[in-house]
């Protein structure tokens, strides 16, 4: 009885070492702009990449969101960041898809929309998201330059297999609850050192029930958990959700290729090093309020006193969090007022992400002093979009809509947050500085972010539903 | 790389939990070419605080961070390592790493000693208790010795020999073409 990792690794694995780290065969290699490193570690040992069809390439992180046009990007070392990659993809035969294009997006947005991540699959790329991959039951995790290096010279890399951890969510989700409070639920439960040395299988009828896209939301934040992967057993939803597209296989080939899929999961009664269950009626709304995805809460509550800490090394952490976002113990979380509004990044720039914050916007008015950003995933989830007018839901209400990038998630583009001011933001990391020096990020879903955006301050986005 | 296999220096305590890659080098700072020397932007941020240890007279020459639970954890960025090595520092002691940041360390010849909670807090007391103090480490014999007590530290044996011998794993991986090969023919 095996689970849907072990499957998985058996089927890429190349050599053993006596130390128990196994070479495993990699399907696909993901790049972005963090691969210039890799490039020149390759050059300075007169190496090529050795299986270039298996990598795809893309300009993600410091691509302008307000235009398509590398060259007006003033920063020089910005347009080098997304240059290097065109030279280096093209200097290794590897395909990309280049600003211009409409499959320019987000790599873990586009990934899946092109049918590139597939069940199964052995998948890497130098960013720690990876493990949004696993969604569609691929094995997906992030690496660092020197293993990129070593992917690109070889098409394997060396590992020792992770403990498994199954994280079961059972029941219905509330109206109202979505993939994203599902994951801010996890980690406030299990914390973002919580499944460091793991993978997690997310499972439970809750998560059967999620769409791809919001599966593709839980995994991507797995490493904010600390497990470096984090799975989905395909099953209808994933098959359906890639019928049809670009790269998954057609024809015959696509009947094959269903039945492996269908042996991937997990087999019933197989062990996990560890098991959490959580109640689906349980999850509502969250938010968080400090400078760690742990620091996690229901919208309904009140900033955490640190008083209240278990020992004194949690008190001075949480004593830290407050000082750098600035709030006071006790504050009801409905009473903090944002600044700006951020709806993007590779944890929730997807159609039905913006479909759900679009539904909240429909015929409101962003708050005044707002400033509030819907950033697309990709140029395909954009065009989706444009096709079904959320575009014009966005700009009536007074949202700036913008063009693909990882932007304010991590704002190595330029878009950042100003110092000292708060952003209701879709994104996966609540780091100080991580949208900018000073910065104030509280993390939430789209629907909750958009509330945050139409009255100003943090909202229970339950009662701006239709009905409600 | 640098073999390391035995190092005795001084020691920073950073104790808390969850110092994330963008505490240890802020993404701006990215976009610069590693010829720079990323050094100068270890800690950014927290240095803005004079009440950061990284920059009092007594950490001078720290080569070993002594960090929480979960150090390192977020971005699979190498700039972490590489600011950390940049800046002087070989080696971090924690209860627990970022297992990217782990993976990183590892293959830059910068040793991540993992030790139990219990070990890393009393090490961190005897740091803040006499600032500039110096920890040992040695490899060869997987022990860290800090304050006149010896901890036992365990290590996979292939990173703990590429380490000792300074040796990179690309070499020992291209050495191993023929299985790579004979896998893509029968998967390929």
């Amino acid at each position: 009885m095996t689970t849907l990792l072990d499957k998985i690794w058996a089927q890429h694995r190349v050599l053993e070492r006596d130390d128990g780290q196994t070479l495993l065969y990699v399907d696909r290699h993901y790049l972005q702009e963090g691969s210039a490193a890799a490039f020149e570690m390759l050059r300075q040992r007169g190496l090529a990449p050795r299986v270039p069809a298996r990598a795809l390439a893309v300009a993600d992180h410091y691509v302008p969101t307000d235009s398509r046009d590398l060259a007006a990007v003033a920063d020089p070392e910005r347009r080098e960041m997304a240059q290097a990659l065109g030279r280096n993809a093209a200097g290794g035969g590897i395909r990309m898809f280049a600003l211009d294009d409409p499959r320019q997006g987000i790599v873990h947005v586009i990934g899946p929309e092109q049918g590139a991540t597939q069940p199964g699959l052995l998948i890497v790329c130098g960013d720690s998201h990876t493990s949004t991959h696993g969604a569609l039951g691929a094995l997906a995790f992030g690496i660092g330059a020197t293993e990129m290096a070593h992917v690109l010279a070889t098409q394997t890399l060396w590992q020792r297999k992770p403990n498994s951890m199954r994280v079961a969510v059972e029941g219905t989700l509330g109206a109202g609850v979505s993939a994203k409070d599902v994951i801010l639920a996890i980690i406030a439960r299990i914390g973002a050192a919580g499944a460091v040395g793991h993978a997690i299988e997310y499972a439970g009828n809750a998560i059967e029930r999620l769409s791809m896209e919001g599966r593709l939301t839980v995994c991507n934040m797995s490493v904010e958990a600390g497990a470096r992967a984090g799975l989905v057993a395909p099953d209808d939803t994933t098959f359906e959700y890639l019928a049809g597209r670009p790269f998954a296989p057609q024809g015959a080939g696509w009947d094959e290729a269903l039945a492996r899929w269908r042996a991937l999961g997990s087999d019933a009664g197989a062990k996990f090093d560890r098991e959490v269950t959580l109640d689906a009626r349980e999850i509502v709304p969250m938010v968080t309020w400090g400078t760690s995805p742990e620091d996690a809460l229901a919208i309904t509550g009140h900033v955490p006193d640190p008083a209240g800490a278990a020992d004194a090394a949690r008190r001075d952490a949480m004593a830290r969090s407050l000082a750098y976002m600035g709030l006071a113990p006790g504050t009801p979380i409905t009473a903090i007022a944002v600044d700006r509004v951020f709806i993007g990044s590779c944890t929730n720039s997807r159609i039905e992400d913006l479909r759900a914050a679009a539904a909240v916007a429909k015929g409101r008015k962003v708050a005044r002093g707002v400033e509030a950003w819907v950033v697309p995933g990709s140029g395909l989830v954009k065009a989706q979009a444009e096709a079904e007018g959320l575009d014009r839901v966005f700009l009536e209400s007074g949202f700036q809509w913008r063009h693909a990038g990882c932007s304010m998630c991590i704002g190595v583009n330029g878009d950042l947050v100003e110092p000292g001011k708060r952003c209701a933001s879709t994104s996966n990391r609540n780091f100080a500085g991580r949208q900018g020096p000073g910065a104030r990020t509280h993390l939430m879903s789209p629907a909750m972010a958009a509330a945050a955006a139409v009255t100003g301050r943090l909202t229970d986005v339950r009662h701006l539903m239709a009905g409600a | 790389m640098e073999p390391f296999r035995r190092l005795e220096a001084v020691a920073l305590p950073l104790a808390r939990a969850n110092v994330d890659t963008d505490q240890i080098v802020p993404a701006r700072f990215l976009k610069k070419p590693r010829a720079v020397g990323f050094g100068q932007f270890l800690f950014h941020d927290l240095r803005a605080d004079a009440a950061f240890a990284l920059d009092q007279a007594a950490y001078r020459g720290a080569r070993i961070v002594v960090a929480g639970r979960n150090f390192a954890c977020g971005s699979s960025r190498e700039h972490a390592v590489w600011a950390l090595q940049d800046y002087g520092f070989r080696a971090a002691i924690a209860p627990s790493f970022g297992d990217i940041f782990h993976s990183n360390a590892l293959k830059n010849g910068f040793l991540p000693v993992v030790l139990p909670e219990a070990a890393v807090a009393a090490m961190q007391e005897a740091l803040l208790a006499a600032p500039g103090m110096t920890i040992a480490i040695d490899l060869e014999q997987q022990c860290v010795v800090a304050a006149g007590k010896s901890c036992r530290f365990e290590i996979a044996p292939f990173p703990r020999h590429c380490l000792l011998e300074g040796l990179d794993e690309l070499g020992y991986t291209l050495s191993q073409t023929a299985h790579i090969e004979a896998f893509e023919e029968r998967f390929g």
